[in-house]
């Protein structure tokens, strides 16, 4: 009976799914005899790029921090994109992370202006910021901020490397990606053309991005004796690099805390596995065919 | 337990003889996982992922528990405190990334036993109730994990929990009602957040609970094993304490190696860049997925594409879907093969490895692909096969096949002949 039963919900199932497919295979016929691929293609389908490669010093299993690039990629934060984009989840004092002592924290957050109280009139001000203070927006709330960037809300740094596919490496090609539209595209697909306001930039999803190219020219962040030229190339590392600790700044602690772990949980299952085959050595047999024919 | 040679448990001193008399438990856990339960000698790693599962359940607790310390189920700062948990909070990092790998890796062993089940077809008598127990676990579980992938409110959290309260709609006439219901408003927000972290809460000891009842069914017929012939004497078996202890104690080092592996060194490798945006419910993310250890529900569930008859796509979908898993509670039943294992079953065999493995591969693929062509077709080619595995081809199976001759015993299968180890020859 359940025997019966069974057979005939799942010829209903196998049924109802083998028609839909049938449907599929109907819609999908056209498409695939016109373009050889089984969707239209498109201009992002097309032009899409993935990320360059970026190495870093904390990538792998035994990355970690390369604290003057990190410092580096800090100064391009501040000067370039705080312009625009906030960084809610680190506060000022997290800086003492990458070498700078509390005095310097304290005056770094000074040189900020984040939102406050007028002390006297009680009304929504602008004072100076303190170490526990976070990195501040620019805009004083989202429709201001979409308002002055062509609709588009620039987002929050703080995570931008971990909430983007390629992390890192998505973010210094997006920045070292802007290029004129291809004209290759446009003779392709007259419809795509980048609207204007916004930017061609192959990395990014869609092709077109409300963000100007923050990173134009050599030396529009000037590095302080002893690093390296600040090219496009280098701003953009160094401040992919900044994103990747800000997005987790326990990162080399992670790490460091793993390769101790594993190793005690190497030995423990070996002194586990000398134990079991002690164990096991009175009654067990030399390999025999245990268990019948495994093979399919 | 249930086996007459099963070894006698004696306290030896005044204070477990106390507690014997008042209340026996160190009595209970002898005969339950210790010197004076009787294991079947031959048990196989696959006999292993039980009590990782248990491990698991476990470790999700602890960790759990300690993350709802630091966590608060507040739209407008649920994203924040996850943050601060990874952040701020001593070990935080740790906690919760041990937390969401953990819930993968639960998946992953149960993922194993549930196969272990299939292949030596472990839910036939008299195993009946400790499978059902199980698929009830595994109801259970999906249930928890749906919800706690919603707390840290990120856009796939928004967008899933969304996704998958959406299905109920699909019912008839009661399905905009229940979804409403089921979220306490339109869309989810602080009601169906605050919900779901209770909930999230409570079901893992309501597991735990039901995890009591399978072992305890289980300790009837005792464990099968890979010849699925049942035990004849007390030659056949080995007290699980020392013998499985030890092995499953090598086992759960090698489970904790993997597991240690992705908690430090590729945390994020099995969840989504998206969950790193906050909720946004102007925003639809490009592409909707839930967690890895949905994909092959997510697909069958997306295979219904055009009306069958006047059942509209969706609601097929759904029902799909959820006989998907269902039907494991008729398995028992449908399979009447008398032989248990699939070693020794020819047809049964080759409907495993080439039909239900690749399936599950394909389903599992196109459950996390995009909605588009080409996944689409493959999911239904499979989604059909995934029926008529379970429904048509093992009910038909057990009256075609020719199985291969049984040993006459465990311990016939594991010395060539029926005679108790002697020498190691
Ligand atoms: C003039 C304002 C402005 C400056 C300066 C600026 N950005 Fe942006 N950024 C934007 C806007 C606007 C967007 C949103 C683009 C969109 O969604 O179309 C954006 C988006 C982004 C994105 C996300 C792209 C995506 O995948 O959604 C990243 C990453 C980013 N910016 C990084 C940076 C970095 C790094 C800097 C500094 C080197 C910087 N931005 C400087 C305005 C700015
Ligand atoms: C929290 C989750 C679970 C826990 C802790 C758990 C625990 C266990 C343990 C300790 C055993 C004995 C050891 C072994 O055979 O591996 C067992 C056996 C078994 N479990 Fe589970 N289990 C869980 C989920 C499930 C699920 C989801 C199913 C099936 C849908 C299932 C089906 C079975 C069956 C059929 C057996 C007997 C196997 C045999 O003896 O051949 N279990 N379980």
């Amino acid at each position: 009976m359940i025997r019966l039963f069974g057979i005939s919900i799942g010829l209903v199932f196998a049924v109802a799914v083998l028609w839909a497919f049938a449907n599929g295979v109907v819609s999908v016929a056209p498409v695939v005899s016109q373009y050889g691929s089984f969707t239209e293609p498109t201009a992002e389908t097309v032009f899409h790029r993935h990320p360059k490669e970026l190495h870093l010093q904390s990538d792998g299993p035994l990355g970690t921090w390369d604290y003057a690039q990190l410092q580096r990629g800090y100064q391009v934060y501040k000067e370039v994109c705080s312009a625009c984009h906030s960084m809610k989840f680190l506060a000022f004092r997290d800086l003492e992370q990458l070498g700078y002592s509390p005095a310097q924290v304290k005056a770094e957050a000074a040189t900020w202006q984040v939102p406050g109280v007028n002390p006297d009139t009680g009304e929504a001000d602008m004072r100076p910021g303190t170490p526990i203070d976070s990195f501040p927006s620019p805009y004083p709330n989202k429709i201001a901020a979409a308002a002055a960037n062509n609709n588009a809300v620039p987002p929050d740094l703080s995570l931008i490397t971990k909430a983007r596919h390629g992390g890192a490496s998505y973010v210094y090609s997006l920045l070292t990606g802007f290029q004129p539209q291809p004209a290759a595209l446009l003779k392709e697909f007259p419809d795509a053309k980048t609207p204007p306001g916004l930017h061609y930039n192959p990395y990014f999803a869609n092709l077109n991005l409300a963000m100007a190219p923050p990173l134009t020219a050599e030396g529009q962040v000037a590095y302080g004796p002893g690093n390296p030229k600040p090219t496009i190339n280098q701003m953009a590392t160094d401040v992919a690099a900044f994103l990747t600790w800000t997005a987790e700044p326990k990162l080399q602690k992670r790490h460091q805390t793993g390769w101790p772990v594993l190793g005690f949980l190497l030995l423990a299952t070996i002194l586990a596995y000398l134990a079991k085959q002690q164990i096991w050595a009175a009654i067990k047999p030399k390999k025999t065919a245990a268990t019948g024919s495994s093979d399919a | 337990m249930s086996f007459p040679w099963a070894r006698e448990y004696q306290p030896t001193n005044g204070l477990m003889k106390f507690l014997d008399e008042k209340l026996p438990l160190p009595r209970l856990v002898y005969g339950a996982i210790g010197a004076g339960y009787p294991v079947p000698r031959n048990l196989s790693y696959m006999w292993n992922f039980g009590v990782l599962a248990g491990f698991c359940l476990v470790l999700q607790i602890v960790t759990g528990v300690v993350l709802a310390m630091h966590y608060a189920p507040n739209a407008l700062v649920a994203f924040g405190t996850t943050e601060h948990i990874m952040r701020d909070v001593n070990w935080g990092w740790l906690m919760r990334y041990a937390h969401a790998n953990g819930a993968s890796f639960f998946f992953i062993v149960v993922y194993l036993h549930i196969f272990r089940g299939f292949f030596y077809s472990s839910y036939k008598a008299p195993r009946e109730m400790i499978w059902l127990l199980g698929v009830v676990i595994f109801l259970l579980m999906m249930a928890t994990a749906f919800m706690g992938y919603v707390l840290p409110w990120g856009q796939m959290s928004f967008w899933g929990a969304k996704v998958i309260t959406g299905l109920f709609s699909a019912i008839p006439v009661v399905g905009e009602p229940i979804q409403v219901w089921l979220l306490g408003g339109f869309a989810p927000d602080d009601a169906a957040l605050n919900r779901f972290f209770s909930l999230h809460f409570l079901l893992p000891f309501v597991i735990a609970g039901v995890v009591i009842l399978h072992i305890w069914a289980l300790h009837i017929p005792g464990s099968s094993n890979p010849t699925g012939v049942e035990i004849k004497d007390e030659s056949d078996t080995v007290p699980f304490h020392p013998y499985y202890t030890a092995k499953d104690g090598f086992g759960l080092g090698v489970f904790l190696i993997a597991y240690c592996v992705m908690v430090f060194f590729l945390p994020n490798y099995l969840g989504h860049p998206d969950n790193y945006i906050e909720a946004n419910p102007l925003a639809t993310p490009a592409h909707i997925v839930p967690e890895w250890y949905f994909w092959p529900f997510y697909a069958i569930l997306r295979s219904f594409t055009v009306d069958f008859f006047f059942v509209p796509a969706k609601l097929m979908g759904v029902l799909a879907m959820f006989s998907a898993i269902l039907m494991w509670f008729f398995l028992p039943w449908l399979d009447r093969s008398p032989v248990r294992s699939g070693h020794y079953r020819p047809l049964f065999r080759k409907f495993f490895w080439f039909g239900l493995i690749p399936t599950m591969a394909v389903l599992f693929y196109c459950g996390g692909a995009p909605a588009i062509e080409p996944y689409v077709m493959l999911s239904q080619l499979a989604t059909a096969y995934y029926f008529l595995h379970f429904l048509v081809v093992l009910p038909l199976v057990s009256s075609f096949e020719k199985p291969e001759p049984l040993p006459f015993s465990i311990t016939e299968s594991v010395l060539g002949s029926d005679k108790p180890a002697l020498s190691g020859e």
